[in-house]
């Protein structure tokens, strides 16, 4: 531990802590903009400088590790104008129209900029407008926003480890972007929105959908029909105000249809039926031994990123639809058989916490109900704002229940919300597919939490089955790269069973949060999923009355020929240039 | 014929070229840290940085593309355009910038129609600024491949350009 | 064995090169052969004797003279008349010998060498052959540390020496090493920072195409000393021909057993590889170079850990300028007090200053530490062309101060600069006369600094945009009246929040030149 004095308060930290979170903990905000809790400080910004008894020139709160004996300064007269002087130079470089641009009341640099009191820019307006970067289905970066902080592309290179976005050029015309200047939708980006949600101020966003999604909405001719991810539910509260990870599934439910969805449903239901032709999947190849380790393929960001970086490990990616995707497809065929309703009239819109959805809906394949089987993404952020434009408030609405045929879900389907989530959901059905019988202890502890790459056993019937769960793009490459080792000394991997999410924490920490996201929200909405798991009345996915009923009145059995055809797809060989597509597979 | 034949002259030629980066990239096969020595090297063979060659050396030394792209777009050496058969580099480091390395500049561009960075549309001339060659003594300085002329005169300048064909 | 009676040095560097000197030099030897005397007279060539903008150089010993501006139209009078008849031909005789290199010092009652040091050998030897760096002493250095001195004791010698860093920011040489020493971990590195950047500067440029070897030597010595067994030359990718030179050297090095394993048959193992720069001005800076190294961007990394700590991949590594390690050879050789004999009390030994602008005779010199501006400029420079009056001097290269007259007699050396709130920096001296628009001249500082700031931070990458701005507007007279006192602001910011020296040391040239030259700046503001 390290004791100290941050502006005559008393500090005691642990040995490394930067003064920046220090002061915090003597209940000191040092202004900063490009360190974020998730990240290593890179001293952009200079914003966070602090004076230090004894020592010469200013040094960067956020990089600086706390002293024993320090006296630290942080509010000083001379540290407020450089602060300001500095915040001024920012703003003579950015495109300051605040009120029409996307995070208008949700910038740091703005909040920053109103803390310090700046009413007027001293220096000359160095904006040079640049184009916008409209290239990718998911995401959109505009330069004339970025202020250089470095978040997006740390996490880019460091955390998801696809160096898609990158610190291109040099001095006054540095900027941010994909390799040759062309555009996040000609590079690898994988769309997992993780820039997204780590950027301060307006520089990156989702490809937004609100516009053609009031637009279908109002249309009398549309049948709208809505679903919402399973980690949607303990996200949505907090565009209204509420705790992070507050579970708010009924008030979602009743807000969805006030607003004028025409029929709402769940992914939650389709996360189930994802866990049934999955989980059969597992079982035959656990009993063929072939194709193992089977891995998941509900993240379409680790979709992408798998057929970029890793695509000879396609043979072993479950061809299972993810759920978004079997949602989409049922909605167009089976719903709209039962519902009578012709499919060429329904308009399909999920909400998910996710950017990379957004490309999903559009790849070429994901057509089996003959027409495009999800039309539209919206991610939180964008119902959140749907719902304020409406007048909505979730606070304020009552509880209900989503509408039948794909409404009903199970505790195995909520838990897909969070890293692990799968996997726990897959052993608990597989272990019944084996077995007949069900597993004693449905808890599986070890597939929990936030660890970067998690590992069970998992004992079927005398077969032991080892799991791996990764999250985040970096951890996903670490333990392919194993796997491929494995594969190619021992012509076999130790695991038969990987789940893979691109995002830290799974969906709950998903491109598509809200804005100001870090860690511990993303742990506290991972916990709320739990929570509602075991609250449920059937918390496997085969015990589903619904799920029982489509498989009866639609599909056969899973696995069948028409699951399939509806369900299942396949992969792309993809190029590490631009990732587009080489090679089907 | 004759237009395919010079076709396969050409592609001849790149090929060759390709096979040869191919030999470089094999020597540093693997090394991030030796990104900087590969690109020169690859620079020294093509006159420039083609996507192509950027896309191969990042393969090769198993550097992610984007890394490459931000590298080469760093450095003043590394050049992402097409060279000019002579390369014309004004001086304006501080000596020969007080001594008219501006004016020898804007000169330039004028006569050659290009701005600094820029190649020639016949490909005889690539324009660029360099910083100090450390012939501060000869201000104003150019460059015109390995040549170093010193105190350049504007009206002078032009007669010296066109002896490089 | 024939005896040679006079050897020709033709000095070949880039600027001599342009000037024609390989076709002079072929028609030399040619003529000397014609005329019979290629077993009396040696023509051996050289690296640059430290004179600039006089064309071919020719110095003929053992006369010690001085021959400019060589045609080869100019030769066969040359060999016939001094050669074979040993009369100076005078109408080629240089007028102002450059005693740049050879500082002559004549014995006024010192006792004392000359002091040359780090250029002892540049114009001298053929930097091309090992053996006639061997023989003027060369390799005796590192010899005697491995097999007399331990590596404590090396850097015992040094640190008692006072040697500092030349490359700028004069840090202690032998306690950088002595930190890098005392690093945990089995390997470490020398990197010898050889990307001379700076504006106006070419020391390090004429210490590898003359001397390579000393260099070489140098890192050795620092290698041993260290406990480092790989060194690396960073070099800036222009120097073409100090890139072949220092390789060639590097080679024979390896041929004597010089570099590699078991150097001298002892212990120690030390290789060297050159490493080409892609020009960036801010990998000047040691983290920024180190990152470079690594194949990166150059930008600069967060101190601490240092580089002593954690530099190259990671590992302890020191990295020294060229000049500073150009000095070690002689250090352990002569002795850390011989060294203290030159320079002043607190600030030992010589310095190579680049001295270009409106001289007589811009070129390079290497004098004693604190010695002063005055004598630089009018005892070795030739004081100001074409009889001008003497109007400022920018030392210390690009981000350095301007000192006016007022500042002619102080000392030139890093402690006693620092006192007036100005540095020495790499040892650049800009001479500028009356007729000097100081607001040109600080517009070119400002305009050089937006170009080469790595962009990284946001004091550095917008406040020199500003800086540009502003200055450009006064500049083309629409300057508004506080715009000289937002200048001082954004310097004042950025030498506070800079995240390295670049952005943090602008401050120096504007406020250098608005305490000079304040009136005649503002003057062009309304």
């Amino acid at each position: 531990m390290v004791k100290a004095k941050i502006n005559n308060v008393d500090v005691e930290v642990p040995e490394g802590t930067s003064i920046l979170w220090a002061a915090r903990k003597a209940n000191f905000t040092i202004p900063t903009l490009c360190s974020h809790p998730d990240l290593v400080p890179g001293g952009q910004c200079g914003v966070c400088v602090v004076e230090i008894e004894g020592i010469p020139g200013l040094k960067r709160a956020c990089m600086t590790p706390l002293g024993e004996g320090w006296k630290v300064h942080t509010h000083t007269a001379r540290l407020m104008e450089i602060r300001r002087q500095l915040v001024e130079l920012i703003l003579s470089y950015h495109d300051t129209d605040c009120l029409t641009c996307i995070k208008n009341n949700n910038c740091e640099l703005q909040t920053l900029a109103a803390t310090l009191g700046i009413n007027t820019v001293e220096w000359h307006n160095l904006e040079e407008r640049l184009p916008i970067d409209r290239s990718s289905v998911a995401i959109v970066r505009d330069p004339n926003k970025c202020i250089l902080c470095g978040r997006c592309t740390q996490v880019c290179s460091n955390m998801q480890t696809v160096n898609a976005l990158a610190v291109n050029h040099r001095g006054y015309s540095t900027v941010i972007t994909a390799a040759f200047d062309t555009g996040l939708g000609n590079s690898v980006c994988i769309n997992c929105g993780q820039c997204v949600v780590h950027c301060p101020v307006g520089a990156l966003y989702e490809n937004s959908h609100i516009e053609k999604v009031w637009d279908a909405i109002h249309d009398p001719d549309k049948f709208v029909v809505v679903q919402e991810a399973p980690a949607v539910r303990v996200m949505l509260g907090e565009e209204f105000g509420m705790e992070p990870g507050t579970l708010v599934t009924g008030k979602m439910y009743a807000a969805l249809r006030r607003i004028g969805f025409d029929s709402v449903l769940d992914t939650n239901f389709s996360a189930d039926l994802t866990i049934m032709e999955e989980g059969t999947e597992l079982v035959s190849r656990l009993k063929t031994g072939k194709g193992l380790p089977l891995i998941t393929s509900c993240s379409p960001g680790w979709i992408k990123f798998m057929e970029t970086f890793f695509h000879d490990m396609i043979p072993h990616m479950s061809t299972a639809k993810s759920p978004q995707q079997m949602f989409g497809t049922l909605a167009k065929t089976y719903f709209a058989e039962q519902r009578g309703i012709a499919p060429e009239k329904i308009v399909s819109v999920s909400i998910m916490p996710c950017t990379a959805k957004k490309f999903e809906c559009q790849r070429p394949e994901m057509r089996a109900s003959g027409f495009q089987d999800v039309d539209f993404v919206l991610t939180t952020r964008e119902i959140g704002r749907m719902l304020r434009e409406a007048g909505i408030d979730l606070n304020e609405m009552p509880d209900e229940k989503a509408d039948s045929l794909l409404g009903e879900y199970t505790g195995a389907a909520t838990i897909f919300g969070t890293t692990g989530g799968v996997m726990e959901a897959a052993l608990r059905s597989a272990y019944f597919l084996v077995t007949g019988r069900e597993l004693e202890s449905i808890d599986i502890a070890p597939v929990r939490g936030l660890k970067g790459i998690k590992e069970a056993e998992i004992d079927i019937d005398g077969l032991k089955v080892k799991v791996a769960v990764a999250h985040s793009g970096g951890q996903a490459r670490r333990l392919m790269e194993k796997v491929q080792d494995q594969l190619r000394s021992e012509g076999k991997s130790e695991y038969h069973f990987i789940e893979v999410m691109a995002c830290p924490g799974g969906c709950v920490g998903g491109g598509g949060q809200s804005w100001g996201s870090n860690m511990a929200k993303r742990a506290r909405r991972g916990e709320s999923l739990y929570a509602e798991d075991r609250s449920l009345r059937y918390r496997r996915s085969h015990e589903n009355p619904s799920i029982k009923v489509l498989y009866e009145k639609f599909l056969g059995k899973p696995n069948s020929e028409k699951s399939h055809k509806l369900l299942h797809t396949h992969y792309y060989k993809r190029s590490t240039v631009d990732g587009n597509i080489i090679a089907e597979q | 014929m004759v237009n395919e034949n010079q076709c396969n002259c050409e592609q001849a030629q790149e090929e060759e070229l390709y096979d040869k980066l191919q030999e470089i990239i094999k020597e540093h096969k693997g090394k991030p840290k030796e990104l900087i020595m590969a690109l020169h090297k690859a620079q020294n063979l093509f006159g420039y940085l083609p996507h192509k060659v950027q896309e191969m050396v990042a393969e090769g030394l198993n550097v992610s593309l984007s890394e490459v792209y931000g590298v080469i777009t760093f450095y003043n050496f590394f050049s992402t355009v097409p060279q000019g058969r002579n390369d014309v580099k004004v001086c304006l480091g501080t000596a020969c910038y007080v001594r008219g390395g501006q004016m020898l500049l804007k000169k330039a561009e004028k006569e050659l129609g290009i701005k600094a960075g820029e190649t020639t549309e016949d490909r005889r001339y690539s324009l660029g600024i360099v910083r100090c060659i450390g012939a501060c003594g000869l201000a104003p300085a150019m460059l015109i491949n390995d040549d170093v002329y010193g105190r350049v005169k504007t009206t002078k300048m032009i007669e010296i350009i066109k002896k490089y064909e | 064995m024939n005896l040679v009676r006079n050897h020709v040095l033709i000095s070949i560097d880039a600027g001599t090169i342009m000037a024609g000197a390989r076709a002079v030099e072929k028609t030399l030897v040619n003529e000397i052969a014609s005329q019979g005397l290629t077993d009396e007279i040696s023509v051996l060539e050289t690296g640059s004797v430290g004179a600039t903008g006089q064309g071919v150089i020719l110095v003929v010993y053992p006369e010690g003279v001085y021959y400019g501006n060589v045609t080869p139209q100019d030769i066969p009078e040359l060999v016939e008349e001094h050669l074979l008849k040993g009369r100076p031909l005078k109408r080629l005789i240089l007028s102002e010998v450059p005693r740049q290199h050879v500082i002559k010092k004549e014995k006024t009652g010192l006792l004392k060498e000359q002091p040359r040091i780090v250029l002892k050998n540049s114009g001298i030897i053929n930097p091309e052959n090992i053996d006639e760096y061997i023989a003027a002493n060369g390799y005796e250095a590192i010899a005697k540390a491995l097999t007399t001195m331990t590596p404590d004791e090396v850097i015992e010698e040094t640190k008692k020496s006072g040697l500092v860093g030349r490359g700028g920011a004069a840090f202690t040489t032998g306690i950088k090493w002595d930190f890098a020493r005392k690093a945990a971990g089995d390997i470490k590195y020398i990197v010898c920072n050889a990307d001379e950047g700076e504006p106006g500067t070419f020391k390090d440029r004429l210490i590898l195409e003359g001397d390579p070897h000393k260099l070489i030597e140098g890192m050795l010595i620092a290698g041993y000393a260290v406990g480092a067994s790989k060194g690396f030359v960073y070099i800036r990718g222009e120097y073409a021909l100090s890139i072949e030179r220092l390789e060639k050297a590097i080679g024979q090095a390896r041929q004597y057993g010089l570099l590699g394993d078991n150097i001298l048959e002892g212990p120690f193992s030390f290789d060297i590889t050159v490493m080409k720069g892609a020009g960036a001005y801010v990998c000047g800076e040691e983290t920024a170079l180190i990152e470079s190294l690594e194949g990166k961007r150059g930008h600069p990394r967060n101190k601490p850990p240092y580089p002593v700590t954690e530099g190259l991949w990671a590992k302890p590594t020191v990295v020294n300028n060229v000049e500073t390690l150009a000095n070690v050879p002689d250090i352990i050789l002569h002795g850390a007090l011989w060294f203290r004999g030159y320079g002043t009390e607190k600030c030992t030994g010589t310095k190579v200053f680049t001295i270009i602008g409106n001289v007589a005779t811009p070129g390079l010199i290497e004098v004693e530490m604190g010695t002063t501006l005055r004598d630089i400029i009018y005892e070795y420079a030739g004081g100001i062309k074409d009889g001008k009056q003497f109007k400022c001097a920018l030392v210390g290269g690009a981000a350095g101060a301007f000192l006016g007259p007022d500042m002619l007699d102080v000392k030139m050396d890093f402690v006693n600069l620092k006192e007036y709130a100005a540095v020495l920096g790499s040892g650049a001296i800009l001479v500028m006369d009356e007729d000097v628009d100081m607001l040109d001249m600080l517009k070119s500082v400002l305009h050089f600094f937006r170009h080469e700031s790595c962009g990284h931070c946001v004091p550095c990458r917008l406040g020199t945009a500003q800086l540009v701005k502003i200055i450009d507007r006064v500049s083309a007279s629409k300057g508004k009246k506080d715009d000289i006192d937002k200048l001082i602001k954004i310097a004042q910011v950025m030498q506070a929040t800079s995240f390295c020296p670049l952005g943090q040391s602008l401050n120096l040239p504007i406020s250098s030149s608005l305490k000079y030259f304040g009136d005649e700046i503002r003057s062009r503001v309304r």
